[in-house]
């Protein structure tokens, strides 16, 4: 056991784990903050993906020790009301079905838009082919990436 | 476990519309005295209504994606007359109002069993509500109409909220004989209000069977023998143990469960396991070796499933002749969340929190496991991270309840790990059929035989669905079955035997078609006249997809179609093929199902259906080897990613024909017209799935 302290949804977080236990599990088991979701183990699904100094990560294959002194961004940072770009798109164009693997495309996708103004389907698929959905919406997010991309713009100020 | 799961599944089956008569009677069965609590107010076993103005309603066909929670709720507001925004949903206990002994939703059967005593128990509290009012104002209830939470005083305007009549109504006598709206009064049923569990689900909130904690929560994860059947000869759990928050090591009939402070101390003593397994007699059977002995069996006469005319002389004298066969491997479910239950077992009781497609199986095998009356196991159904067929089982949860037994009154949470998922799930079956078909020298046909060898579940039906029932007018017909003996645990995987077998009679029926110099559409649609509504969508998707008109250079197109799930649907594929590598563009689906309750959710379950069977198509296959399913993850059962997504334009037909199922309606017609789609571009048949790219160059 070691302490790992590092910035949690923009809060100050200290765990004391197995420094080799991966980020989800001690997401999920020893904080409760189950938006995070267990899909593969392997890297190869995205249901984990969170957001570490920003970058879209897969939580099941991050050691929690290699992210002390990081900041780390859940599903349930994103926003408290449903209020971030992406998850306004998500309602507008109710992309989830069964909704498991949604924590982890939503977060992808947001890590896209937010260094890509405007993403071409070819970029959605690129940045999104990572992330598994065995309900098949695909088509929904791609038109849903696009709709957040623009309120992006909009939240930023920006007219495109 | 395995074979009470089938037996029930199958009887329930045969009597689903007998149990839809359930729900009728049973939500009509007196509340009045029962003591309330506070919040919402019982109206009846689907409608609760607060003295705040909510609504709650009870959701009791789980949702796994296939939009439950809105659809059974617009049936319910329909008559309700209530406000959209004031809609709460839950999902109730093990009930037999519910559908028990075999709650659950499964056989894309929720609308089609809840259409009549939804409406009706929505239109009840409202004559309730209705009644309640009159008193209050002291008129005759016809003098009262409802809308939009409230009920109106016609002839003064006066207005009385559902919230502040909710405890005067709920006390009245259930109304008999209400007359339900007819389709031209609709305003929820037909249109796509949002969906109501959206907004839980893009912020992490909602609530999966994975997601349960219970305080002082102990976690477990499961070592199973990797041969089907094979059973524990003996383990060593030292190393295990002294793994970092391992608590307890124990043997149930299923493995060795290794009981730990967190998922991941659990699956880390696990793999510390030394178990020594009696591996059974299943442990030689590899796939090459499966289809060797099933191509035997498919040489031999089997049972007869369908017959008429002599399919056998008029291929003799048939002027041309059409001989195929087509096989179909094993198949995973891989919902995206893993199978899991969370069980607390005490002396008095068991609490069951999952995410399951058929509760009461999860309550019967409680019972068993647990010794205990089954009203005191309660299932708490949770959403599901997917359900496919696969969580219509209920053996993750018999492993499950034992855990929790040997660690009572601890309650203990089962994670399954992908591994498992793929390794350890009960099966679409593999499948493989030799045809023969005979056509006349006009280019009719004549004879179509078929030959099927398949491992059946929930009787033989489930391995011939899709091909004893093909719609097609030949005159000469023999449907054959052969059970191969196999100890792959096999059940239903979404479209069950469609899944297969459309591929194969619509395939081998393009074949035909070459074989007599006739366009695949044209061919169909001389014989679908008996079935017009088959018809219908045939036509329908031909002329949607331009159907015989100019593609762009590389394009090519093919057609399937299906009538499963009181629905039929016809889809048309255009796919380019380049050095083997099949991309699918475009897919143009028609459907009809029916009444339409939520047109937004039949366009997400076609194409989910159209993105579940592609998979099949160019990527998926479960294979054996040495007793053991060689795919591990996703890196070897590898579904298509959001790259390989085509276009997809569904068209659904307007009907006032009762509601049709539509989760499982679009998965079988997508890969036959993929693969004939493949033959227009290549000029070969795909006849074993998953296509690989060596075969078609």
């Amino acid at each position: 056991m070691a302490a790992v302290k590092f910035t949690l949804n923009g809060k100050s977080q200290t765990v004391d784990v197995t420094p080799q236990m991966p980020l989800l599990w001690v997401l999920r088991d020893s904080l409760g903050m189950t938006g995070t979701k267990f899909g593969c183990g392997m890297a190869l699904c995205g249901a984990c993906a969170v957001h570490i100094n920003g970058q879209p990560t897969r939580s099941c294959v991050t050691q929690v020790s290699t992210v002390a002194g990081k900041t780390v961004t859940t599903i349930e940072g994103l926003s408290s009301d449903n209020s971030h770009p992406v998850q306004k798109a998500w309602i507008e164009a109710d992309v989830p079905q069964c909704g498991y693997c949604q924590s982890g495309q939503i977060m992808t996708a947001a890590a896209l838009v937010a260094k890509t103004t405007n993403p071409s389907d070819s970029d959605i698929d690129e940045a999104m082919r990572g992330n598994l959905c065995r309900c098949g919406t695909y088509q929904a997010i791609r038109q849903a990436v696009h709709l957040a991309a623009r309120y992006q713009a909009q939240a930023k100020g920006g007219a495109r | 476990m395995k074979s009470l799961t089938n037996v029930n599944r199958r009887s329930f089956l045969k009597t689903g519309a007998a149990v839809g008569g359930g729900l009728l009677v049973g939500f009509q069965l007196p509340v009045r005295g029962q003591a309330q609590t506070a919040g919402p107010i019982k109206f009846n076993a689907f409608v609760k209504v607060g003295t705040d103005d909510t609504v709650t309603f009870e959701i009791h066909k789980s949702e796994m994606g296939q939009g439950t929670v809105t659809s059974l709720s617009q049936l319910l507001a329909e008559e309700l007359e209530c406000d959209w925004k004031k809609i709460r949903t839950e999902f109730p206990g093990v009930e037999p109002v519910y559908g028990a002994p075999m709650m659950g939703a499964y056989g894309s059967l929720s609308i089609r069993t809840s259409w009549q005593p939804l409406r009706q128990a929505g239109a009840a509290a409202r004559e309730m509500l209705i009644q309640a009012a009159a008193q209050q104002w002291k008129v005759d209830k016809s003098q009262c109409r409802a809308e939009n939470n409230t009920v109106v005083n016609t002839a003064t305007n006066a207005r009385l909220t559902y919230g502040a009549l909710a405890e005067a109504a709920a006390k009245l006598p259930a109304p008999t004989g209400i007359t339900l709206k007819t389709a031209a009064q609709y305003k929820v049923i037909g249109t796509s209000p949002k969906r109501l569990d959206t907004p839980a689900k893009v912020n992490g909130s909602i609530g999966f069977g994975l997601d349960v904690r219970r305080p002082g929560m102990l976690y477990a994860s499961l070592e199973r023998c990797p041969v089907f059947e094979g059973k524990v000869a003996s383990f060593d759990a030292t190393k295990a143990m002294a793994v970092p928050g391992v608590r307890k090591v124990v043997q149930i009939s299923n493995g060795v469960a290794v009981i730990a402070d967190n998922t991941w101390s659990a699956m880390e003593g696990r793999k510390a396991l030394v178990i020594k397994w009696d591996e059974g007699k299943w442990a030689n059977v590899s796939t090459p070796g499966l289809r060797q002995e099933w191509a035997g069996l498919a040489a031999k006469p089997g049972m007869s499933m369908r017959k008429a005319g002599d399919a056998a002389g008029a291929f003799a004298g048939a002027a041309k002749k059409v001989e195929a066969v087509y096989e179909a491997p094993y198949l995973s479910h891989a919902p995206m969340e893993p199978l899991n239950a969370t069980v607390e077992v005490r002396p008095d009781g068991c609490d069951i929190w999952v995410s399951s497609q058929i509760q009461s199986l999860a309550q019967q095998t409680a019972a068993m496991v647990t010794g205990l009356p089954a009203n005191k196991c309660l299932v708490h159904t949770q959403y599901l991270g997917g359900g496919f067929g696969r969580r219509g089982g209920a053996d993750y949860v018999t492993e499950a309840v034992e855990i929790a037994k040997a660690m009572s009154p601890t309650p203990v949470k089962l994670t399954w790990t992908r591994e498992d998922d793929l390794q350890h799930d009960t099966y679409r079956p593999a499948s493989y059929v030799k045809f023969s078909g005979g056509l006349d020298a006009q280019g009719s046909p004549v004879s179509f035989s078929a030959r099927v060898v398949c491992p059946p579940f929930g009787g033989n039906g489930t391995a011939v669905e899709g091909i004893q029932d093909m719609h097609y007018a030949i005159p000469n017909v023999a449907v054959e079955f052969t059970a191969p003996d196999t100890g792959t645990p096999v059940s239903y995987w979404r479209s069950v035997g469609y899944s297969q077998n459309t591929y194969f009679m619509e395939a081998f029926l393009d074949e035909m078609a070459a074989a007599a110099g006739a366009d695949p559409v044209e061919f169909r649609r001389k014989l679908l006249a008996g079935t017009p509504r088959l018809l219908n969508v045939l036509n329908l998707v031909a002329e949607k997809s331009d159907w015989g008109k100019p593609l762009p250079a590389g394009r090519f197109r093919g057609v399937g179609v299906v009538a499963n799930i009181g629905s039929f649907n016809a889809q048309v594929a255009e796919v380019s093929v380049t050095q083997g590598k099949v991309k699918v563009h475009r897919v143009v689906c028609a459907v009809d199902c029916g009444q339409v309750i939520n047109p937004a959710i039949i366009e997400a379950q076609i194409q989910s259906g159209i993105v579940y069977g592609m998979s099949t198509v160019t990527k998926l296959g479960i294979t054996l080897d040495k007793g053991r399913v060689v795919q591990k993850n996703f890196n070897n059962y590898d579904p298509i990613r959001i790259d390989e997504m085509p276009v997809v334009e569904v068209h659904i037909v307007p009907s006032r024909e009762n509601p049709g199922g539509i989760g499982e309606a679009s998965t079988p017609s997508i890969v036959p017209a993929v693969v004939n789609a493949v033959y227009a571009a290549t000029k070969k048949r795909v006849r074993m799935l998953p296509i690989k790219a060596a075969d078609l160059v």
